[in-house]
């Protein structure tokens, strides 16, 4: 396809691998947190890692939305679910995570449930429209990739006066996570995660623009580079930061020139700041509660937040104990650390969130990274 | 193009239905960033072949 292929080409990226090895200081460190769920995808099925000098290390962030929603969130959606006037839908991989012991929507549906899979925001909405009987809620996650659309929908049930939509809203701001990893005191202690530079994301820098990250570069001196989604954008940009790292600089950079701009998707963002405001606190998995790190619905459109139409609260449910993911969110620990991990815990049978996403980094490690798990420690 | 700021695109031969309501002035032949149904940004052509000529670069300059 055009503007993918030529970004894949592997000659190309085993030259810039080249220069990465030949600019990156032998007794420097270079630890770099990618952290779109994307670009953990891309770094595990390219094998990104292995054209890596040792001392260039990926950290995997917690920019998957389906792994950082916390259990007692999707128990929320489990709760009206069990409502028989409500028909519940979200995104596919939302319904397959398991929440409070281990029931997740699609578990929900075979109970008897009215839980359906929709592809975006507008399908949800087509469905308020067609079952007027029925109250329809859209459980809404993501970060700001999908908050657009939500909006979309919500400005649309409003002017259409649609009675019976309604929207779970856990939308998520990428910025305010990068500062908690940045500064949060608990990640400090138990992480010892040095970071030394940040892959911005690809798509939600398309709507946020590169301004949203230059308080990083600021305040924390550390570089930032966004990144697109194809291999050889994530070897670029391993370039870029270790050329920042090695001149002393922390800038934010752009490699994704194709498609980010520095003022992003204006448009949506008006949109959205139309429709939602943030939320003084919301807790994440793996980060615990972050202050103004969410949106909710706004006032005027309060007939359509859930929230306030079935009165619900938020309970905050601990995580499965066995399950890392928390860890692994902070990038603290490795998918291969959990005792689980493709034993009990598969993309068939997941026992946490990481493994049911593609961006999880444990399902991105269980289908393209095991088996060079053994090869690495051999030589390591 | 379609009605209601609705488009079809091309995905590799494959044809989808997208909507364009996050995104004026889209005209047929432009390159569009899709997610869950929505066209959220442009592509640029021209940037994307600066970017190919400066990974060509880099490889250049290893060899070196
Ligand atoms: S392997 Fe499964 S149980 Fe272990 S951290 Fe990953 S998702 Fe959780």
């Amino acid at each position: 396809m055009k503007y993918i292929d030529e970004f894949r080409d592997g000659a190309t990226a085993r030259r810039v691998a080249g220069a990465i090895a030949a600019e990156a200081e032998p007794d420097h460190h270079y630890h770099l947190m990618e952290f779109c769920g994307g670009h953990t995808h891309a770094i595990y099925r390219y094998g990104v890692q292995d054209l890596l000098p040792p001392q260039v290390r990926m950290i995997h962030g917690p920019g998957c939305p389906v792994c950082v929603l916390p259990v007692g969130r999707l128990d929320m959606a489990l709760s009206l679910a069990s409502r028989p006037e409500v028909i519940l839908c979200s995104y596919g991989d939302m319904l397959r995570v398991p929440g409070s012991g281990g029931r997740s929507l699609l578990k929900a549906r075979g109970e008897g449930a009215d839980v359906r899979m929709v592809y975006s925001a507008a399908d949800a909405l087509e469905l308020a429209r067609r079952h007027p009987e029925r109250q329809v809620v859209f459980f809404a996650i993501g970060f700001e990739t999908t908050t657009p659309p939500t909006a979309v929908a919500i400005r649309q049930a409003h002017s259409e006066d649609l009675e019976n939509f309604s929207v779970l809203c856990n939308h998520v701001l990428t910025p305010a996570a990068v500062a908690n990893i940045l500064d949060s005191p608990a990640a400090r202690e138990i992480g010892s995660v040095p970071i030394d530079g940040f892959l911005g994301p690809a798509h939600v820098s398309i709507v946020i623009g590169t301004h949203a990250y230059e308080r990083f570069a600021e305040g924390y001196r550390k570089p930032v580079v966004i990144s697109g989604f194809e291999p050889l954008d994530v070897m670029q940009s391993i370039l870029m930061l270790i050329r920042q790292l090695n001149e002393g600089r922390a800038e934010v950079e752009n490699q994704y020139t194709r498609a980010v701009t520095r003022l992003g998707n204006v448009k949506a963002q008006d949109l959205c700041a139309e429709i939602f405001e943030p939320r003084s606190e919301f807790e994440w998995r793996g980060l615990g509660v972050v202050p103004d790190s969410a949106l909710q619905i706004r006032k005027e459109f309060g007939r359509f937040d859930a929230e306030r139409r079935f009165d619900l609260t938020y309970a905050p449910v601990g995580d499965n104990r066995a399950c890392e993911c928390g860890s692994i969110l902070r990038g603290v620990l490795e998918p291969t650390d959990c005792k689980l991990f493709g034993t009990a815990c598969t993309p068939e049978t997941p026992m946490g969130s990481c493994m049911v996403s593609s961006e999880g980094a444990c399902a991105a490690y269980y289908q393209y990274g095991r088996f060079r798990q053994p090869v690495k420690s051999a030589t390591a | 193009m379609l009605d209601d700021q609705q488009a079809l695109i091309d995905l590799d031969g494959v044809q989808k239905e997208i909507s364009l309501e996050l995104l004026d002035d889209v005209a047929v032949g432009d390159y569009v960033v899709v997610h869950v149904g929505y066209a959220l940004g442009r592509l640029d052509p021209e940037e994307a072949e600066r970017t190919l000529a400066l990974l060509g670069e880099a490889g250049l300059e290893a060899a070196r």
